[in-house]
């Protein structure tokens, strides 16, 4: 039952081999198991999950059968969960519990989805380890040695660890597609615009997307039926209709154009990654699809360019943490300025300070135009780059991340771990879907193929990656110690 | 050395949307602290903006009225700093691309005459909350009620030359806002509050000195106290051989004094950059000619058609024009009475007075157009004398009684009847035989006296011009 | 990025660096600004910036008051207040 993934979930309930209420008490078990070491759950909702689950149970005695219906899922503590503690994976936010549901929240929840828990994070989605959580670092469930990637990576640790069948999370340069990657299951990253940020605290707002984990593009089809539409109280949702993700799983690979950037195999990538990509290409290869090399000739500059925009736009975002009106206020305030300073400087962890320094001193007089103007006209370019490129292909296929996950500690230098999200930063700086599937092992550890569409591609790249699984087994293979569950 | 004073306005207008800026949340003014405050405005996380569409009508109104360039595209910036009453730690606010352009004002002049006044811009913004610094002993208090806010923040070019036209640019502006009805205008509440930024430099040259900047000053009498100081303390301090630091100052109204604000110690770098949160603003030609032509007529126009149709003096125009409750109520009159020059004099003197005398807006008069008309027909029809008018209006101040109910009821209509008159005159004369001769023997001015009289005895109710004739007839005859 | 600009930034954003943290908060960030550096590399010039990948506009709301007074529930989570205010250490002007 654990190793299931939401599809055959969604058919076993409405075939009653077992109930909602079941399910949810076979996760939260496996999470009283498996979350002490995996650390991916920051807290846990035990009794109303129960009580959502027999609800869940009741409705489809009644006759309901939307599919999510009675699914376990795991939110990134990132969404606001109304009367649940919602940190963001930070000091600063531990004891905030929100008087208010983000719309993905309320949209799941409508969808009969039943919520388990909130997972860790690295602090407000800064860091590709999951290691900057204020609750200390997620474990990758395929070797406990190794990071879970980030920032979701609680998210996808509860997923690949077998402890909840979906996750939400969110992606501002990689922070979905990655964790996806390290640990072999399935990441898909919307369209900006395509899913409400209402709620979801916010770390770049131009860059910020909420999106699945799962183990399956199938799943990730369902969790987006229900998570996409406009949300009025989000300006830059947008108002476009929300298609039928399932319906189109099933559309052939033949004649589909691929293209296969360049720049996504450059040097750094390891070699046995790049076998298992140039393996999964050849796959949809076989099944009719054209494969087609593209440049895209900025794609060096967007870690660059990401490091002034998403800084510039988090240096702001974070001023409301002041210790006024909710969250960490340091003791005894001498003045308003020691408020300020020492609330912020003990609520918030090195790296979060670090990007607002950066992001502050991008923004700060005499240096708009070198950084901050800059960025942005590169990100013109970049989003040149993909148009350009989706004049002749129909989507653009490479690694989601040069090699498989790191050790913990690995990466102490912050320049050596921004350049983790080298082939997904670009796709967030043009706003575009993206999605990684898994691809392969090296010495033992997964990784993804990421698969990238044009705007508002979604139901495209949906269907490409489950025909991919269809074609290969690869998101089947969860950790060992997963699949040894009772199922 | 003679000087002059150079003066520029910031003056921030309150919009009187319903809801906020960018929340659903009440602008209601006077509620308990914080009750209109929510999530939104409290910079929950995860809460995100939408922008109000009547607050950027508003904006456009404004704009047209004053013969601006509309912006078709604005954007929406964020400016950065700390403040408690900020609660974003960032203020909403538009800076390269305000929704509102370059236009002007009208500003009549002391001596007659007018002069045009430039407006820089005036962009879309959020209000902040209040600092209540008196509530504790122990610390401030903030109430976040009127955080987000609609402000409309008009610029004005260094076009002023004196504290007075500071006052008559900033009287024009909220004549302005109030016939747009885009704002109350009301200085004592904060719904419109000025800056001024003041220098002055030696009278003809071409150069700005350094300027300083007053902040919040709440009424039009201290713009020009404000100002007035600041220019007299630059003046002394230039020519004691000083210099002029550019600051910020603060206007203390009880000390009749600016004085440099504390606690701005540290310089501040804004780092403003366009809000993700929201998207461009587009304002399509549509839009702008629809709002164009719901525009009302504003004062300007309406003190020259009023001159023009209804042939009033310029200082009765001026007057009757200055806010647009005011301009609407004189023309109902003058419709329905039929006599512009009289309803021009009714309103502005004796209704002004009793508007006065009550403390009331004209909103709240408590006589009606319609009562105020009959009241003058029945002038003009010879009903009652004019003085007698007077008794009638108070009537209908402290009464629900219309104007004939009132005449009717109290006999106040006038006599015309010659006979009547006729026996109050010889009552009179027999009465004050002593006067009667001495106009006999050519004492002119004593026929006023008589006249008095013979009103007084007819309990004002007699018509003055007929008393005047006969006892004139009698008295040579 | 030497330490007196690291400490203006810091000012700007109120956080506190610390001056045995200093040396390495410097070195950091100088390695990250070296990596931003290299946006200098191409010429973007006539390049229009892009603020946002959505090529969209803004939606209006329309004035109506949607939301009701919380204040209650939303004052309870802020770490001091009194009297239905907010309370921070004393504010001079």
């Amino acid at each position: 039952m654990l190793r299931l993934n939401v599809t055959e979930l969604s058919a076993e309930l409405s075939r009653g081999a077992f109930s909602s209420v079941e399910l949810v008490r076979a996760c939260l078990e496996r999470i009283q198991r498996r979350n002490p070491s995996l650390n991916a759950f920051i807290s846990i909702c035990e009794e109303s999950a129960l009580a959502e689950a027999a609800a869940a149970d009741a409705a489809r005695a009644a006759g309901d059968s939307k599919p999510l219906l009675g699914i376990p899922l795991a939110h990134k503590d990132i969404f606001c969960t109304r009367g649940l503690a919602t940190t963001c994976g930070s000091r600063m936010l531990r004891d905030f519990v929100p008087p208010y549901d983000a719309g993905v929240v309320e949209r799941l929840r409508g969808a009969g989805a039943v919520l388990i828990g909130k997972t860790n994070m690295d602090e407000f989605a800064m860091g590709s380890s999951n290691e900057t959580s204020f609750f200390g670092p997620a474990r990758n469930p395929h070797d406990p040695g190794r990071v879970p990637g980030g920032s979701s990576g609680g998210s996808a640790a509860a997923v690949a660890g077998g402890l909840c069948p979906m996750a939400t999370g969110t992606d501002t340069g990689g922070s979905i597609r990655q964790p996806a990657s390290f640990c072999g299951i399935t990441g898909f990253k919307p369209s900006y615009g395509r899913v409400s940020r209402w709620g979801m605290i916010a770390f770049a707002s131009s860059l910020d997307q909420a999106g699945t984990l799962t183990r399956s593009a199938a799943d990730a089809a369902l969790m987006m039926r229900a998570m996409a539409g406009l949300d009025p109280r989000d300006s830059t949702s947008v108002d476009r209709p929300v298609e039928d993700y399932a319906s189109e799983l099933e559309r052939p690979l033949r004649g589909l154009r691929v293209g296969v950037p360049a720049p996504h195999f450059a040097e750094g990538l390891s070699p046995g990654v790049e076998r298992g990509i140039r393996a999964a290409l050849a796959e949809l290869e076989k099944a009719g699809a054209e494969l087609i090399d593209i440049d895209l000739p900025n794609n060096h500059l967007s870690v660059p360019a990401y490091y002034v925009v998403a800084p510039a736009e988090a240096s702001a975002n974070l001023s409301r943490y002041d210790g006024v009106r909710y969250g960490h206020r340091c003791e005894n305030p001498v003045d308003l300025d020691d408020l300020y300073t020492r609330s912020r400087s003990e609520g918030f962890g090195d790296e979060v300070k670090r990007r607002i320094l950066v992001g502050t001193y991008a923004l700060s007089a005499g240096y708009y135009d070198a950084y901050y103007r800059k960025a942005q006209r590169i990100r013109r370019l970049i989003r040149r780059d993909f148009t350009e490129a989706f004049t002749k292909v129909d989507v653009i296929a490479g690694p989601t991340s040069p090699h498989v996950a790191f050790p913990h500690g690995a990466k102490a230098d912050p320049v050596e771990m921004y350049l983790e999200d080298i082939f997904t930063i670009a796709v967030n700086l043009a706003g575009l879907p993206g999605i990684s599937v898994p691809a392969g092992f090296e010495d033992g550890l997964p990784f993804g193929l990421q698969i990238i569409g044009p705007d508002f591609g979604e139901a495209r790249l949906l269907n490409v990656a489950h025909q991919f699984q269809q074609l290969t087994d690869w998101h089947r293979r969860l950790p060992a110690d997963a699949a040894g569950e009772a199922s | 050395m003679e000087w002059e004073t150079v003066i520029g306005l910031e003056v921030h207008v309150q919009l009187s949307t319903r809801s906020k800026l960018f929340s659903g949340t009440s602008t209601a003014f006077g509620a308990e602290p914080n009750t209109q405050a929510n999530i939104y405005d409290l910079a929950m996380p995860g809460t995100l903006p939408v922008l109000n569409g009547e607050a950027l009508r508003m904006a456009v109104r404004f704009g047209l009225a004053i013969g601006a360039e509309i912006s078709r595209q604005s954007i929406f910036d964020r400016k950065n700093y700390f403040y408690p009453d900020l609660p974003k730690g960032y203020q909403t606010s538009q800076l390269d691309y305000p929704t509102v352009g370059r236009g002007s004002i009208v500003i009549p002049l002391d001596g007659g005459g007018e002069k045009r006044i430039g407006v820089t811009r005036a962009h879309m913004e959020e209000d902040a909350g209040k600092s209540l610094h008196e509530a504790f002993t122990d610390g401030s208090g903030i109430d976040l009620n009127r955080a987000g806010t609609p402000l409309l923040e008009i610029v004005s070019e260094p076009d002023l030359r004196s504290a007075k036209e500071a006052v008559a640019y900033l009287k024009k502006l909220h004549s302005i806002v109030r016939y747009l009805d885009i704002s109350d205008g009301d200085m004592s509440q904060g719904s419109m509050r000025c800056d001024a930024n003041v220098s002055i430099r030696p009278m003809g040259a071409s150069e700005f000195g350094t300027r300083t900047e007053i902040k919040n000053i709440n009424s039009f009498r201290f713009v020009e106290k404000a100002i007035n100081f600041e220019a007299r303390r630059q003046r002394e301090l230039l020519e004691d051989g000083g210099e002029i630091t550019q600051e910020t100052r603060l206007y203390d109204s009880t000390r009749d004094e600016t004085r440099p604000m504390r606690g701005k110690e540290v310089a501040n770098d804004y780092r403003y950059f366009p809000e993700p949160d929201l998207l461009p603003v587009v304002i399509d030609d549509k839009l702008i000619e629809q709002i164009r032509t719901e525009l009302p007529e504003l004062p300007d126009a309406r003190r020259q058609r009023f001159a023009a149709e209804y042939g009033l003096s310029p200082y009765d125009a001026d007057v009757l024009t200055a806010n647009r409750e005011m301009a609407d109520y004189f023309e109902r009159v003058a419709t329905a009475c039929g006599d512009a020059k009289l309803a021009a004099n009714w309103v502005s003197v004796e209704l002004q007075a009793l508007l006065n005398r009550e403390n009331l807006e004209i909103a709240d008069s408590p006589i009606s157009t319609a009562n105020l008309a009959t009241l003058i027909q029945r002038i003009k029809d010879g009903t009652i004398s004019g003085k007698i008018a007077k008794t009638v209006f108070e009537q209908l101040a402290s009464g629900d009684a219309g104007v004939d109910e009132i005449i009717e009821q109290q006999g106040l209509r006038q006599v015309t009847d010659a006979g009547e008159i006729e026996k109050l005159i010889d009552q009179v004369i027999a009465e004050n035989a002593p006067q009667a001769q001495q106009f006999r023997n050519g004492k002119q001015q004593v026929l006023g006296y008589l006249v008095g009289q013979a009103m007084k005895l007819s309990k004002g109710k007699a018509n003055p011009a007929q008393v005047n004739q006969l006892l004139r007839d009698k008295l040579e005859s | 990025m030497d330490k007196s600009e690291i400490d203006k930034i810091a000012t700007l954003a109120r956080l506190r660096v610390s001056p045995a943290e200093a040396d390495e908060v410097a070195t950091r960030i100088g390695g990250i600004l070296t990596l931003i550096d290299q946006m200098q590399s191409v010429d973007t010039a006539g390049v229009e910036p892009l603020a946002h990948p959505l090529d969209a506009v803004q939606r209006l709301r329309a004035d109506e008051v949607t939301e009701t007074d919380r204040r209650d529930e939303l004052l309870a989570l802020a770490p001091s207040s009194r009297d239905g205010l907010f309370l921070v250490p004393k504010v001079i002007e």
